[in-house]
């Protein structure tokens, strides 16, 4: 612990205009576990993206063992010794276990290869994991995703790394699973190893991690010994800032019950939640990535099959849920996934507006263009979309111009309960205003709004409730005023509220 | 080996042998279909597309396709014949011809590791470059010659004996070499590495653009082979044969179980793909059914064992 293996210091990269890291400083020690903590956003990936030799920094120091590092890329990075699991995984399936591990060193005499000596350099990797008794032989693809990861740190393994960085590694892997990690990552720290371990789950770094760094927008904010500190000081790093004026006032008025989910589940991702919506009423639901969030209202919509539970829309259960019936019922969803999912980038502003009931704009199968582009140039002018007109491409419209496009498209509909997944993701301040302005307005003209958002003060600025989901429950829904961050990030950690 | 994976391992070999069960039923073609010399039949009418698999194997593991394998196999025929019309000695010609095949593969390659395209849109653009190429080099028409040693290898001296023609013989061989080399050389293992997942392949410092332009390299090389094969069939450089040839060739190595997706695929497997579009062919002529019948049978076929090997996949996950 008193050697430094690594030190970063002003570390600053940007994508665009998005500013993704300002000033990360970051100092690990020879044989450390070392935390890295931070909200959704926060840069944690975009940091380790950097040290992994994903993508390069704009600006800011590297010294790895003294020595100034700034790898090209992944494989100069693994050759000096930084080696990253990522969150999902990069096995080749249909290889065996032993050639995943061997993969790329595997040894060789004229080209021939030696798969005696192969095997037995993949059991030693494996055995210093303790798990020298998978078979060697069976194809990577056919094991849990436990035993994946083992395989794949065994690979990393291979290489003597000095610093190996782990991603959310305990998010798909059940409690049992979860300790035996823990004990291979404390035997690797015994053999000198370096851990840099990113983690949403406050109480898995209590128990394992040494030192932490705490991210927040970008920067580093906050390091210094697990020993010692709270989860709550903790927490207090991660969301400490203030709720600015971005969000309009609205008095909450709710009116009747439209939206009734009862036990509903749809696959591993999703194993309950139940939820009621009044219209008039915005509902947050907040969690952590992979918590469900997504799934729930993809579930609602019809685009996920549900594998029981109920949903009752304005009084009628909904039964034979798929995306076209959705819309029938007065469901309206925007997905998460704006470009590859929510809009046709190729297609015309109009198109995407109207494509939902394209069919009121046919005649004997003609479709009646002009009505079409009248339909989504009013509400160009509405929603105030930058656009030259209706016939424009999506494509060429900037990103928060294209999320009031979809936006347009359920208002258009019209949907009476609106399902929104990350409404804001990634556009500029500007147009967030404004699409906060909207749903404000969908909610006082009594319709009602499910919100999925990452971002806390958002949730925080625009719901009258908030719905926390934790490893594909939703564990608790208060109003507003019933929550603090801090105390909806221990909800979202699975730690008691 | 539990018998699900055995059940996998043989299927296509257990497709194989249906398909020969079924034509050995109706007694008027029985009598024949079932000699030995109607075998021979089959195995020589299979050894173009079953070398030409061979090539395709590699590629099609290695998560790619090759739609210029028939334009490649005219290409190298009409090269076979103008240089024996020249006068080139025997093995000459053989080592040209295959250098020609493995040429237009180190073009494809280079396209597609080289500028990152997707191999699907270079060899298609390519199944029309080098087809105007072999009519060009051939003058627009065929290049016929006096004769060849060439020309015997697709047919036996005596053809009712054990003996098999030559022709058959370096397909076997070369199937052997190409199943060593997928399983015993780290290139071949590289190959399934490639097509199970590129970008892990790349990140654990597999040379990713040098792989792949030696595995279409290889193939063409392959191809011209099966090039070879079709100049000693037809003796003579045709510039316009085996158009669509490629489709055949594909569709033996998917029914011998490889996925289009990369990653899966054996070299036995693709020569019983090969063997049972032949038999399929051959039995088909014998019950004297129409030739469009014969396409709709083969292509139902194609389908089935796409969607049996998915069956199969699903339940094993």
């Amino acid at each position: 612990m008193t050697t430094t293996r690594l030190r970063l210091s002003g570390i600053r990269k940007a994508f665009g205009a998005t500013q993704a890291l300002r000033d990360v400083c970051l100092e690990l020690a020879g044989g450390e576990v070392h935390a890295l903590v931070g909200e959704n956003g926060a840069g944690k990936s975009t940091l380790m993206n950097v040290l992994s030799g994903g993508c390069a920094a704009d600006g800011g120091v590297m010294e790895l063992d003294g020595s100034p590092y700034a790898p090209r890329d992944t494989l100069e990075a693994r050759r000096r010794g930084v080696a990253m699991i990522h969150q999902e995984l990069s096995l080749a399936p249909h290889l065996s276990v032993w050639e995943n591990i061997m993969l790329g060193a595997e040894p060789q005499r004229g080209g021939w290869l030696n798969r005696r000596e192969a095997k037995a350099q993949a059991r030693a990797a494996l055995a210093r994991l303790g798990y020298e008794h998978l078979a060697l032989d069976r194809r990577a693809g056919g094991f849990s995703i436990a035993e994946q990861q083992i395989i794949e740190i065994a690979r990393a393994l291979r290489t003597e790394p000095r610093v190996l960085i782990m991603d959310e590694p305990t998010s798909s892997l059940a409690q049992a699973d979860t300790a035996r990690l823990f004990a291979v990552i404390r035997q690797l720290r015994g053999h000198g190893v370096s851990v840099i371990y990113i983690s949403h789950f406050l109480e898995e770094i209590t128990r394992l991690a040494d030192r932490y760094t705490v991210l927040k927008d970008g920067q580093s904010v906050g390091s210094g010994e697990v020993a010692g500190t709270t989860q709550a000081h903790l927490v207090r790093l991660m969301v400490g800032r203030e709720v600015t004026e971005l969000y309009p006032a609205r008095a909450a008025r709710p009116g009747p019950p439209v939206l009734e989910v009862r036990g509903l589940r749809a696959g591993p991702r999703l194993r309950r939640a139940d939820l009621t919506v009044a219209a008039g009423e915005i509902v947050g639901v907040a969690g952590l990535i992979g918590a469900g969030r997504t799934e729930l209202v993809r579930a609602l919509f019809g685009l996920d099959r549900s594998t029981g539970g109920t949903v009752v829309l304005e009084g009628r259960e909904a039964a034979g849920r798929t995306p076209g019936a959705g819309w029938q019922s007065g469901l309206g969803f925007l997905s998460e996934n704006r470009k590859e999912e929510g809009l046709m980038l190729a297609l015309s502003v109009a198109e995407n507006v109207v494509l939902p009931k394209l069919g009121k704009f046919g005649r004997l199968g003609w479709l009646n263009r002009r009505g079409m582009e009248t339909a989504a140039g009013a509400w160009i002018g509405r929603l105030g979309v930058k656009a030259r007109g209706p016939a424009q491409r999506v494509a060429e419209l900037s990103g928060g111009n294209q999320q009031k496009v979809a936006l347009a498209r359920l208002l258009e509909y019209p949907a009476r309960i609106f399902l929104l997944d990350e409404p804001t993701r990634g556009i500029d301040v500007g147009s967030k205003a404004q699409i906060y302005e909207l749903i404000a307005g969908l909610a006082r003209e009594g319709r009602a709004v499910v919100l999925v958002s990452s971002y806390l003060p958002e949730l925080f600025g625009m719901c009258d409730r908030i719905a926390v989901m934790c490893r594909g429950e939703l564990v608790d829904c208060r109003p507003r005023s019933a929550w603090t961050e801090p105390s909806l990030m221990a909800a979202a950690v699975g730690g008691a509220a | 080996m539990n018998t699900r994976s055995l059940l996998a391992k043989l299927g296509p070999f257990l497709g194989l042998l249906l398909v020969i069960a079924l034509f050995s039923i109706p007694p008027e073609v029985r009598g024949y279909f079932l000699t030995y010399a109607n075998f021979k039949i089959i195995l020589t009418q299979t050894v173009i597309v079953a070398v030409g698999a061979l090539g395709m194997t590699l590629i099609i593991v290695s998560g790619g396709i090759d739609l210029s394998v028939g334009s490649g196999i005219a290409f190298t025929s009409v090269v076979g014949a103008l240089l024996i019309q020249r006068g080139w000695p025997t093995v000459a010609v053989v080592a040209a011809v295959v250098a020609s095949g493995a040429g237009i593969g180190l073009l494809n390659g280079a396209a597609i590791a080289g500028l990152r395209m997707m191999p699907f849109i270079i060899t298609l653009g390519m199944l029309g470059v080098v087809r105007g190429a072999a009519k060009w080099l051939g003058g627009n028409e065929t290049v016929n010659y006096d004769a060849s040693a060439i020309n015997n290898w697709m047919t036996t001296p005596d053809p009712f004996g054990w003996s098999l023609p030559a022709g058959a013989w370096v397909a076997v061989t070369a199937a052997i070499g190409t199943a060593v080399m997928l399983r015993q050389t780290v290139f071949g293992r590289h190959i399934f590495a490639l097509g199970s997942n590129e970008a892990t392949a790349r990140l654990c410092g597999v040379p990713t653009v040098r792989t792949k332009i030696l595995i279409y390299t290889v193939a063409g090389a392959f191809f011209g082979l099966a090039g070879l094969m079709q100049l000693s069939r037809l003796r003579q450089g045709d510039p316009t044969v085996a158009v669509g040839l490629e489709l055949d060739i594909i569709a033996a190595v998917i029914i011998g179980g490889a996925s289009l997706s990369g990653g899966m695929g054996t070299v036995l497997g693709s020569m019983i793909g090969a063997l049972i579009m032949a038999v399929l062919r051959n039995g088909s002529q014998q019950m004297g059914w129409p030739t469009y019948f014969q396409e709709i049978i083969i292509g139902l076929v194609i389908i089935a064992a796409v969607f049996l090997d998915r069956l199969r996949q699903s339940r094993s996950a």
